[in-house]
């Protein structure tokens, strides 16, 4: 295989098998530093699997997955309970896997718009507050990779666009790659290079644009939800050059694959 | 113990067991914790049951017991390792099978030894109060050596208790950390066992960090002051069987047991646990987006 120059991690038709299940399968991604890559699909699509392959907590049962040797990962789960008997302060959340300068902690939680937070229990957090933390954590260590598991779940949507703008400002600054999953079909990050739809495998991937008029997208996602959408952009959204819209990634049979 | 407490304070065996205690209590306070955040009470039970077995062979086939216990409480570990591959059983099954499976194994062999040089009561509850100085010696040592470890491997530890997957992610094998706990673990509890005696090792390990936790702020903090109150409750509790005339173990876990209960009634806003989370929740939602 040929490797890239600023190749972060690659991926080569690589699946997960559990239980003689494949939860995903044929996935092909390539990222380079300074690549923002969102990841879209319905629940149970394998989107946290892709991601959990990427990180190198879970094992690919086919296929290759290749990281840069010496990659520094930042990675926020999409579930993490902290059980009550372990007493864990925001800032020391901060240094959890590597060590780190108190005022580096304090630009981090500035950063995400909880500076004030830095001495609340990680248990007492509000479930957007707790994201930021989380956030947080995984960009205070300088990653070259950003794993992001639907990091605005929780968050209001005014925040939400905050946070996009940051992680955008993150890359920007630092160069990073990062891979973001997002909770919700409807919204990609403003500044993404590429969008993966999944749905088990990857129905279709490319820049955002080429993903919208891709005629196998067209066939599967097109024509639902709509109206969702129309409702979405007047009521909600007040910032609507800065996002791309999709629609609805449907699984089409119980096994996954295009109808 | 027949003569007075004033004569005991001064005896060696007194001082050895002071000193021995001591020195087990500062190495439990972090893995008491480890074991309570990762919610392994069973584990430190099953190991003690595996140090029974441990002993009882070491007995029957003529090895110092400083070599047989070990073995066997770090083979447990393996053998737990192994059978926790199986996903039909639950860890808390698997536990309880190798805990009494070990446990029945350590009986009949102590029987087959024909009661050989073997005080049933000491493998219970322990005797601190026959501590030796080559007892003395491997304790430092061993101890020493297991304390050095939790520290270097400190944040490994705790990133793998908090989440395996970031650990993982972030180049903390956790993995690794689970190996290192369980092998401190057994290590602990050979040492310990012959201290407090099989029934009352996890006792001894958790109840100094439970008390602690009600009381602390960091993960830091709570292994530092479960140490600290592993301590107090060793130095309690001898000088209280001494004065009292009661068996040393228990009264080393009875009398950190009554610690715990006296600290909680400590009120919250006087620990370093206190709510420090500001009243006024300030919504700052849109302020930064433009
Ligand atoms: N540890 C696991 N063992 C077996 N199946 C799993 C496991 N984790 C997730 N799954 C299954 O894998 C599929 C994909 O899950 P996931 O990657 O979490 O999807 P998504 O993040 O897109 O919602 C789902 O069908 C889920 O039930
Ligand atoms: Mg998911």
């Amino acid at each position: 295989m040929t490797r890239e120059p600023n190749g972060l991690i690659t991926l080569e038709n690589a699946g997960v098998r559990r239980d003689s299940r494949w939860l995903v399968r044929g996935i092909d991604l390539r990222m380079r530093a300074g690549e923002i890559v969102t990841i879209i699909g319905p629940n149970r699509a394998g989107k946290s699997t892709t991601a959990q392959l990427v990180v190198g907590t879970l094992r690919a049962s086919e296929g290759r997955v290749q990281r840069q040797t010496g990659l520094r990962v930042g990675y926020v789960p999409q579930k993490l309970h902290i059980d009550p008997a372990l007493p864990m302060r925001v800032n020391r959340l901060l240094d959890l896997t590597a060590m780190v300068s108190v005022e580096a902690k304090r630009r981090a939680l500035d950063a995400v718009g909880i500076l004030h937070l830095g001495d609340a229990f990680v248990q007492d957090l509000s479930g957007g507050e707790f994201q930021r933390a989380l956030l947080a954590r995984a960009m205070v260590r300088q990653p070259n990779l950003l794993v992001l598991d639907e990091p605005v779940q929780g968050v209001d949507f005014a925040s939400e666009v905050m946070l996009y703008n940051l992680i955008k400002q993150i890359r920007d600054t630092t160069g990073c790659g990062v891979l973001m999953i997002s909770h919700d079909l409807h919204i990609v990050m403003a500044d993404t290079d590429t969008v993966l739809c999944l749905n088990g495998h990857i129905c279709c991937s490319g820049s955002p644009d080429s993903v919208v008029s891709n005629p196998e997208y067209l066939r599967l996602f097109g024509a639902h939800d709509t109206a969702g959408l129309a409702v979405y952009q007047h009521d909600h959204d007040p910032y609507p050059s800065s996002r791309w819209y999709g629609s609805a990634c449907r699984r089409v049979n119980q096994h996954g694959l295009p109808a | 113990m027949t003569c007075g407490a004033g004569i005991i304070m001064f005896d060696d065996f007194f001082i050895h067991a002071l000193f021995a205690g001591i020195s087990l209590a500062i190495i439990v306070g972090p893995l008491g914790c480890l074991i309570i955040w990762r919610k392994m009470a069973f584990f430190g039970d099953t190991l003690a049951h595996a140090a029974l077995l441990g002993i009882a062979l070491a007995i029957l086939i003529d090895i110092s017991s400083l070599v047989g216990v070990p073995l066997v409480t770090l083979a447990s570990c393996i053998a737990l390792m192994i059978a926790k591959r199986t996903p039909s059983l639950s860890s808390d099954t698997i536990l309880a099978i190798l805990a009494h499976s070990t446990l029945a194994l350590g009986l009949v062999l102590i029987s087959l030894t024909g009661g050989r040089s073997l005080d049933v009561n000491g493998l219970l509850f322990g005797d601190i109060l026959a501590v030796d100085t080559t007892d003395l010696l491997v304790i430092y040592a061993g101890g020493g050596a297991i304390l050095a470890i939790i520290i270097w491997q400190w944040r490994r530890l705790i990133a793998a208790t908090l989440s395996p997957e970031i650990a993982e992610a972030e180049g903390l094998s956790p993995q690794r950390a689970e190996w290192l706990f369980m092998m401190l673990i057994a290590l602990v509890v050979s040492i310990a066992v012959k201290l407090v005696g099989v029934l009352l090792i996890t006792a001894l390990m958790i109840i100094p960090a439970a008390a602690a936790r009600r009381l602390v702020s960091s993960p830091e903090m709570m292994a530092g002051l479960a140490s600290l109150l592993g301590v107090i409750g060793v130095i309690a509790g001898l000088y209280g069987s001494a004065e009292f005339d009661i068996p040393s173990g228990p009264a080393i876990i009875l009398a950190g047991g009554l610690l715990l209960l006296g600290l909680s009634f400590v009120p919250r806003r006087l620990t370093a646990n206190a709510n420090v989370r500001p009243h006024t929740h300030q919504d700052e939602v849109g302020h930064d987006a433009k």
